[in-house]
């Protein structure tokens, strides 16, 4: 019972991760504008509704009616319902609406996928494999080895997240380029979510060792790596699954944390945690929401990722 | 091991917490190339005389002892850009930072506990709707809430929307942080609860004729809460994670603020300073945890 259990429990966050990581592949050619293109005389333009009925009635594939700036110090708009344009017209198609600069903010938000998800998913993989590592080596030496690496895990875990990263990334000039950042925070990603990982497998992995199965594998003669590798490790697939359910969207609210606060990404790299920066001015957040969205992707991402973590709360499992 | 062991180990690891925490952000604060001296113009003189002064011209080795010399008398230096002690900036913060986290400590746990013990001992479309609500509450980070917020209060003008003054200028920020920490603290609840409910003893409490509400709320509760306490010190951490960003959103003069400040401006003694209060605050947390949870639990602690 427990088995099948398992098994089901490590699909469902798979196939999500897989998911994910083929929106990050594939997101900036779904944007239908360059997320660095400025249109002149679009300045916070509100989100167009695409129609398929136009104002006589016929029917038409989805179009949008084309707006212009009417007055530029309210910012209002309006709308030509006359006329139809697509995405391939002369005039733009904001799905999202546009930011301050007029540029796209749905090309934006799924170029910034790439970025901050990217980003996220790629740390949780490499934490995750650091820690099971760790972990397993911790689990099947004992004695010193175990108590001084667990040790250190814990003392990693107590400490909040954001201020782990906020010191290391103290350490870390402060203005780089966007690769540059972007291979700091998964070393720096990584470095703060081994610990927990490698508690968890280590557990695991201790109590797998002293199996039925483990003990005629050592019988036999195989080495430790491979008593490591190909018996013991399996049994953690349900664990790391619902660690990485965990580990995403703490990196990706990390992200967008220290984005926001000017220690990550910098404008006009369209990261999410960058574009909320503009969104952060009281006056534009009343009046135009939309430059909320990129908090949207947030929230829906994390959503998705947290309902498909099954199995028991790893925080309980002490 | 006595309830005196018991404390004095927790008091000396949390200790040990906070100077490990504030020794390893000052050096790597001084990791990074350059330091606060070499913001200031191209002169390499003044640079030179700058970095003098400040003392930022010794090896690392000897700027750490000094600065762990004058730490044991609370003295931890002086901020490079406010020229005030360190020890006087970081207090004044550090009271509002408190004020806060403990607002919104107390306001989550007066909601998420009730919250998870009913939805963790019944069942029903009601019941599935919460628990919808709570998975919603806790994929909206502290960052987005606050900004969300903000918006709405910006809009409808109910609200007041920055700084700190009155109980008002508190319902934002609080609300913002306290939000996510009580879908958390109804996940762990209610799985907790579900847990005791399941044990012999409620089962023989039930066989013997006791009502259902009085196991759940007098019986199973009190059991429940044994796991939620021993992970008190994550809950606090996550709080602190997540003040950090409502902080600098609603312009709330606390900790956040003055710890990004610092970094921005490379003002390694400050940073130090912010990096110990956090810790401390934090193992105050872990350490109020351990206790309940002795308390709650006679079997841990070994009284």
């Amino acid at each position: 019972m427990r088995e099948v259990r398992e098994v089901r429990g490590v699909r469902a966050p798979l196939l999500v991760f897989a998911a994910l990581a083929l929106l990050v592949i594939a997101a900036p050619g779904l944007a239908p504008y360059a997320p660095g293109r400025q249109f002149d005389g679009y300045p916070y333009a509100p989100p167009m509704r695409p129609h398929v009925i136009d104002a006589a009635g016929a029917w038409h594939l989805p179009f949008a009616h084309p707006i212009s700036l009417a007055d530029p110090i309210e910012r209002r708009y309006v709308e030509d319902r006359r006329a139809r344009i697509t995405f391939a017209s002369r005039e733009p198609w904001f799905l999202l609406g546009s930011d301050a600069l007029g540029r796209d903010v749905l090309s934006r938000v799924l170029t910034g996928a790439r970025l901050s998800l990217g980003l996220a998913l790629l740390s949780a993989a490499l934490a995750l494999a650091i820690g099971a590592a760790i972990g397993a080596v911790a689990g099947y030496a004992g004695g010193w080895t175990d108590t001084w690496l667990m040790r250190i895990a814990d003392l990693a875990l107590v400490l909040p997240v954001i201020y782990a990263v906020l010191a290391l990334r103290g350490a870390l000039p402060l203005v780089l380029t966007t690769v540059q950042v972007f291979t700091a925070f998964v070393a720096v990603f990584a470095l703060v979510g081994w610990p927990s990982a490698a508690r968890g497998v280590r557990g695991i992995v201790v109590v797998e060792g002293r199996s039925g199965y483990a003990e005629a594998a050592r019988a036999l003669g195989a080495s430790p790596a491979r008593i490591i590798a190909r018996h013991l490790l399996p049994a953690t697939r349900g664990f790391l699954a619902v660690q990485a359910t965990m580990l995403v969207p703490a990196f990706i609210m990390a992200e967008a944390t220290l984005s926001f606060v000017g220690l990550g990404f910098a404008p006009p790299t369209p990261s999410w945690g960058v574009m909320l920066t503009d969104a952060a001015s009281i006056r534009t957040t009343a009046d135009t929401p939309w430059l909320l969205a990129p908090a949207g992707a947030i929230v829906l991402t994390v959503l998705v990722i947290h309902s498909v973590a099954h199995g028991r709360d790893p925080l309980l499992d002490s | 091991m006595t309830t005196i062991g018991f404390l004095a180990r927790r008091v000396l690891a949390a200790l040990a917490l906070v100077f490990v925490a504030t020794s390893g952000a000052l050096l790597l604060a001084q990791l990074a190339p350059g330091d606060y001296a070499s913001q200031f113009g191209r002169d390499q003189a003044q640079i030179a005389a700058e970095r003098h002064r400040l003392g930022l011209d010794l090896p690392v080795a000897q700027q750490y002892a000094r600065w762990l010399k004058r730490s044991l008398t609370l003295d931890l230096g002086e901020s490079f850009q406010y020229q005030r002690p360190v020890t006087a900036l970081v207090a004044e913060r550090a009271w509002n930072t408190a004020l806060l986290a403990a607002t919104s400590l107390a306001v989550a746990t007066l909601l998420g506990i009730p919250w998870g013990i009913v939805t963790g001992s019944r069942r029903g479309v009601l019941i599935r709707a919460l628990r919808g609500v709570s998975l919603l509450f806790l994929s909206i980070p502290p960052l987005i809430s606050s900004l969300t917020m903000l918006a709405v209060a910006a809009r409808t003008g109910w609200l007041p929307v920055s700084g700190m003054g009155g109980v008002s200028h508190l319902v934002v920020p609080t609300l913002a942080l306290a939000l996510p920490i009580a879908a958390i603290l109804e996940r762990l609840q209610a799985q907790s609860i579900g847990d005791a409910l399941a044990t012999p003893m409620a089962l023989s409490a039930r066989a013997r004729g006791i009502s259902r509400r009085r196991i759940v709320w007098r019986h199973a509760w009190r059991q429940s809460l044994g796991p939620i306490l021993a992970i008190y010190g994550v809950i606090v951490g996550t709080l602190f994670s997540g003040s950090f960003a409502v902080e600098i959103v609603t312009s709330w003069p606390g900790l956040g603020d003055l710890m990004r400040q610092a970094l921005l401006t490379r003002d390694t003694y400050l940073v130090a300073g912010c990096a110990a209060a956090g810790a401390a605050f934090l193992a105050a947390g872990v350490l109020l945890g351990d206790v309940l949870h002795a308390v709650v639990d006679p079997r841990v602690g070994g009284a």
